[in-house]
C-alpha cells in the first residue's frame, strides 16, 4: 500500500474542518448523556428497584446497530446532525448510568454519616460530598463513552453525517487507501487527545487524590 | 402511537413473508453468516484478551500498558479498518474478522485484568500457604474468582460484535447487515427495520445465554455475595 503524502498535505484544511465537525458530533452526545445520567443515576441509587429495568433498557439500546438507529431517527428528524447525535446519546447511557450509580456507591458510609452529622441536607450532601467522591468512577465512564463515540460517529457518514467518516467512505468509493487511512488515524488521534484531556480534568477535579499520593 | 403500530405491523408482515425464510437472502442464511463472522471474531478476541488479561493480572506487571492499548483499540473506527483492509487486500471475510476482533479485545482484556487484579490478597496467600504454585493459584483461585467480571467482558464484546457485524454488508459481504444496507440503498424502510429487529433479537439472545452461563459456571459461593451485574 502506498501512501500519497501529497494528498494529505493539500487537504490539511479540509481534514481540520471535518475533524472539528467530528468532535462536535461525537462529544455533544456524551455531554447530553451525562446530563441525563447524573439525575437518572441519583434516582437509581435512591430507588433501588429502578436500576435493573433502567440498565436493561440501556443495554438493549446499546445492542441496536448504529446504522439502524440512524435510519429510525431519519423518519422523525430528517437527515441532520441530530439524526446521529440522538442515537449516540442513547449509546452513552449504557456506560454512563452504571458508572454514576457505582460512583455514588463508592462513597464510604462513614463519610455520608459525617456529612449528615455536620448538618448537610440531602441535596447539599449530594452536590458537595457524594458527587465529588464519585468523580473518578464517573470520569472513567465518560472516557469510555467519549472514545467509543468518537470512533462510532464515522458510521454516520453512511447517511451523510460522519465528520471524518467522510474520508473513510470517500476513500473506499475512490479506491484510495490514503484517504481511508488519514481519516481513521485522525479519528484515533482525536480520541486519544480527548482521553488525555479527561485524565487531566479528573486530576483537577480531585486534588485530594494527589495530596494523598504525596503524603503516603 | 399510530406510527409505532404501523411499524410493528410492517415488521410482522416482513417477518412472516415466506421469501424471508428461504434461499440466500432468507433470514436463516443471513443469520448463519452473521453468526459465522461474530463467532469467529469472538473466539479470536477471547483467546487474545484472556491470555493477556490473565497474564498481566496474575503478574501484576504491565497494567498501564494494557489499559493504554485497550484504549487505542477502542478508538479505532471499525468501519475505517474494514474498508481499509478491503481496499488494500480485496473483499473477503478476513477484513471483517480483523476489525471485529480488534473491537472485541478491549472489553475482554480490561475486564479479565481487573477481575484477576481484584482477587482478595488473603485468598491468594491462603492458596500459596496450602502449597499451590503460581499456575495453581491462577487456575484454581484467581480465575474462578474473576469469572463474573470475565463473563461480563465477554458479554459486552459479544454484543458489540453482533451489532457491529452489520457493517460487513457495506463493502458487499453478507450477514444481517445486508437487510439494513440494502434497505438504506433502496429506501426500503421495511427492510431496514426488519433487519434491525432480527439483530436486536439476536443481541437479546446473547445476553440471555451469558446470564445462563453465569449461573452454570460461576461458583455459588461468589454468586451469593456479589452484586448482580
Amino acid at each position: 500500500m502506498e501512501i500519497d503524502w501529497g494528498w494529505i498535505g493539500e487537504h490539511v484544511p479540509d481534514l481540520t474542518d471535518r475533524g472539528v465537525i467530528h468532535l462536535r458530533l461525537s462529544l455533544l452526545p456524551v455531554v447530553f448523556g451525562l446530563v441525563i445520567s447524573l439525575p437518572l443515576g441519583v434516582l437509581c441509587r435512591r430507588f433501588g428497584w429502578l436500576y435493573p429495568p433502567t440498565l436493561t433498557i440501556a443495554n438493549v439500546l446499546y445492542a441496536i446497530p448504529s446504522l439502524a438507529l440512524y435510519m429510525v431517527f431519519i423518519q422523525y428528524t430528517g437527515v441532520n446532525a441530530s439524526t446521529v447525535m440522538i442515537p449516540l446519546t442513547l449509546y452513552s447511557l449504557s456506560v454512563l448510568v452504571p458508572n454514576v450509580v457505582d460512583g455514588l456507591g463508592s462513597v464510604p458510609d462513614p463519610v455520608r454519616q459525617a456529612a449528615t452529622a455536620m448538618g448537610f441536607g440531602t441535596l447539599r450532601r449530594l452536590v458537595q460530598v457524594e458527587l465529588p467522591i464519585a468523580v473518578p468512577v464517573v470520569i472513567a465512564g465518560v472516557r469510555v463513552a467519549s472514545v467509543s463515540s468518537i470512533s462510532l460517529v464515522s458510521v454516520g457518514q453512511l447517511i451523510g453525517q460522519g465528520g471524518l467518516g467522510y474520508d473513510i467512505i470517500r476513500g473506499f468509493q475512490l479506491d484510495f487507501p490514503t484517504q481511508i487511512l488519514a481519516g481513521s488515524l485522525l479519528i484515533i488521534v482525536l480520541a486519544l487527545v480527548v482521553d488525555a484531556i479527561l485524565v487531566l480534568v479528573q486530576r483537577l477535579l480531585t486534588p485530594w487524590a494527589r495530596a494523598r499520593g504525596r503524603t503516603a | 402511537m399510530n406510527d409505532l403500530w404501523n411499524q410493528i405491523e410492517l415488521v410482522s408482515e416482513w417477518l412472516s413473508a415466506s421469501a424471508q425464510w428461504h434461499g440466500d437472502d432468507g433470514i436463516p442464511h443471513r443469520l448463519l453468516q452473521h453468526l459465522h463472522y461474530s463467532g469467529l471474531s469472538l473466539l479470536f478476541a477471547a483467546l487474545i484478551g484472556l491470555a493477556f488479561g490473565l497474564l498481566v493480572g496474575h503478574t501484576g506487571r504491565g497494567g498501564f500498558l494494557v489499559a493504554s492499548l485497550a484504549n487505542i483499540a477502542r478508538a479505532v473506527p471499525t468501519i475505517g479498518l474494514i474498508l481499509l483492509v478491503v481496499t488494500v487486500a480485496g473483499l473477503g471475510v478476513t477484513p471483517v474478522l480483523v476489525a471485529l476482533t480488534a473491537l472485541a479485545i478491549p472489553p475482554i482484556l480490561v475486564n479479565t485484568f481487573e477481575g484477576i487484579r481484584g482477587v482478595d490478597a488473603d485468598a491468594k496467600d491462603a492458596a500459596q500457604g496450602m502449597g499451590m504454585t503460581g499456575w495453581g493459584v491462577l487456575w484454581r483461585v484467581e480465575a474462578p474468582m474473576a469469572l463474573p467480571l470475565i463473563l461480563l467482558g465477554l458479554r459486552t464484546a459479544a454484543i458489540q460484535i453482533v451489532a457491529t457485524a452489520t457493517i460487513a454488508a457495506y463493502p458487499g459481504l453478507g450477514g444481517l447487515g445486508r437487510y439494513i444496507v440494502d434497505g438504506l440503498a433502496r429506501n426500503d424502510y421495511e427492510l431496514v427495520i426488519g433487519g434491525t429487529v432480527v439483530v436486536v433479537v439476536l443481541a437479546v439472545v446473547v445476553q440471555l445465554v451469558f446470564a445462563l452461563l453465569r449461573r452454570l459456571v460461576v461458583s455459588r459461593g461468589l454468586l451469593g455475595s456479589s452484586r448482580p451485574s
